[in-house]
């Protein structure tokens, strides 16, 4: 398992990081929309549930709204658009 | 299958978007109701013909059903004692911190309030700079595992096999350090070892011969016992005690004052903005006030988790002692001989019954018990054989709360569908035990983890609480710092080749 990053296309991005477990999610999101530019999109897949507390929270400290939720099951995707 | 669940938020109000992560709704499959009335259903079995066979199991009970309420309130306030510092410094976000120091308030109430009436169970332990070192070491190892001692608890009920490693780790750690002896005598200064024989343990505690035997007897002990309301010239189960000095002056004023920092350093920035976009105006005191209670309420299910921990918290010791009241007993160890169980008990009759929420001991004792019926001698350390013993994990009180805790956790993912087996990855799986390992460490030189040294010893004003509590902050820091060149190298490494427009 490895944490999976592609571009998806202009100005659009996603991050896999299912399996993983905290602060891992987290942190990877943290670093990626710190790469982003102002405007772009990163859809981010998880399904660890605490992260999404903080992720979350950490979108909202930074300014970087969360544009779309979606659950399957124990899986969750984030739709974040960098400020 | 469950069915996906799209909720999409109008990105006209992106503030709104993200400012209380509220659990995205879905149904709650047959499969899964079924799976929480057998796990609420075996619970009760257990107390009910247990309770037929004699009442002293109500004893084992009340600890079991106190650690399904810590299970399910742990699970839906995603209560993790590991993310509060970690996911400050990692990512800014404040809400862990909130959440512990409202239970840590609450918790201290009720136990102050519990304590005024002389029925609490609690004990201050000796101070002095181990509590921190302990903490640094404790802390360090929950960035790494992903979880503190109770957090992996709560994910282990979520079906989490990393937070099953991480508790095995813990376990199997802590039942090895505290029989540790030979090569790491050595270790051992002078000073501790003299001190230690002076203490006049029983022939059956080989007090000579082993690291944290003459670290306990011959440094631990020797160190004072500090709370808030002896430091102020109180009794501790006085009101004015327990409430003023060892509530108000030693929880209430240092949670405010830390939160008040994390406002000002994680939070103040953000709420600055938002009202000068929304008001075109700087903030005054009054804004401030209102930004920083704005802080603590960001995350209702965390707040409401440790509303309900706190309130339980204080609640066991006040059933607890009762019980102990009802039965004529001073520790569960009399109760397991009165009901015919006399494997295990420690050389002064006793075996651990803390009496109020606590994780790891118990976590040790069932790998010691089972070292021992391997063949291995672990009833010549004063850990097990003269404090804690190693009683068999069907009927040990803090096991049942352990197993009740994992139960009541799973109860509530269950019902929040975030229930799933996850196999741990050989990454993950070496963290764990890494992780775990040091969190062993750390509790044994604290005596206790972030529940028992921390959590349990703060709410009921014990300096050597902060003071772990001290080391923990250090310690996640540490953890963070590694993490971040950590996180770094990897996705440097799998983004090495792509070409992004970044």
């Amino acid at each position: 398992m490895a944490m999976k990053f592609n571009q998806k296309g202009p100005g659009l991005y996603e991050l896999d990081v299912c399996g993983y477990v905290c602060p891992h999610p987290q942190l990877y999101t943290k670093k990626i929309l710190e790469k982003l530019h102002s405007g772009d999109k990163l859809e981010l897949a998880f399904d660890n549930p605490s992260s999404a507390e903080s992720i979350s929270a950490m979108c909202t400290n930074e300014g970087n709204p969360i544009i779309d939720q979606q659950r399957n099951g124990s899986k969750f995707i984030f739709t974040i658009q960098k400020a | 299958m469950d069915a996906i669940v799209t909720q999409t938020i109008p990105e006209s109000k992106p503030a709104d978007c993200c400012s209380d992560s509220k659990p995205i709704a879905q149904a709650v499959s047959r499969k899964h109701i079924m799976w929480v009335y057998i796990i609420v259903g075996f619970f009760g079995l257990v107390s009910v013909a247990t309770y037929a066979m004699h009442e002293y199991y109500l004893y084992l009970s009340a600890y079991l059903w106190f650690g399904f309420i810590y299970g399910m309130c742990l699970q839906y306030g995603r209560f993790c004692f590991a993310s509060a510092f970690r996911d400050l410094f990692a990512v800014g976000v404040p809400r862990m911190v909130v959440g512990i120091m409202i239970a840590t308030v609450l918790f201290s109430i009720t136990s102050s309030l519990v304590a005024s009436t002389g029925w609490s169970t609690f004990h201050a332990a000796p101070w002095s700079v181990h509590a921190v070192i302990a903490g640094l070491i404790f802390g360090i190892g929950m960035v790494f595992a992903g979880g503190c001692a109770s957090g992996s608890l709560y994910k282990a009920g979520e079906g989490n096999g990393v937070s099953m490693l991480v508790i095995l780790s813990i376990s199997v750690t802590q039942s090895a350090f505290v029989d540790v002896g030979g090569w790491a005598n050595k270790l051992v200064p002078k000073s501790w070892a003299e001190a230690a024989l002076t203490k006049g343990l029983p022939s059956s505690i080989n007090v000579s011969d082993g690291w944290v035997d003459q670290y306990l007897a011959g440094y631990v002990w020797e160190q004072p016992v500090i709370t808030f309301a002896r430091l102020l010239g109180f009794e501790d189960h006085t009101l004015v005690g327990a409430l003023f000095a060892n509530t108000f002056v030693g929880v209430v004023l240092p949670a405010i004052l830390l939160l008040a920092v994390v406002y000002i350093f994680w939070s103040r920035k953000r709420y600055v903005l938002d009202l000068q976009s929304r008001e075109g105006r700087s903030p005054g005191f009054a804004d401030h006030i209102r930004g920083f209670w704005a802080m603590i309420i960001s995350s209702k299910r965390t707040a409401i988790a440790g509303l309900f921990l706190g309130i339980a918290c204080g609640l066991q010791m006040f059933v607890i002692e009762g019980l102990r009241m009802k039965f004529g007993v001073k520790n569960a160890g009399t109760i397991l001989q009165r009901i015919g169980f006399d494997y295990g008990i420690s050389a002064k009759g006793t075996v651990f019954d803390p009496g109020y929420w606590y994780v790891t001991t118990q976590e040790a004792q069932w790998v010691g018990w089972m070292a021992q019926k391997l063949g291995f001698n672990n009833m010549d350390n004063i850990y097990f054989g003269w404090v804690n013993g190693i009683p068999s994990p069907a009927i040990n009180p803090a096991d049942w709360m352990s197993v009740a805790l994992i139960g009541g956790a799973a109860v509530m993912a269950l019902m929040n569908n975030e229930f799933k087996w996850k196999m741990p990855t050989k990454e993950l799986a070496i963290w764990a035990l890494i992780g775990g390992a040091l969190m062993g460490i750390g509790s044994r030189l604290a005596l206790g983890c972030n529940v028992g040294a921390f959590f349990v010893r703060t709410a009921n004003g014990d300096v050597s609480g902060w003071s772990f509590g001290l080391g923990m902050i250090g310690g996640a820091f540490i953890g963070v710092k590694f993490f971040n060149w950590y996180t770094e190298r990897k996705m440097a490494r799998e983004m090495a080749n792509i070409d992004f427009d970044l």
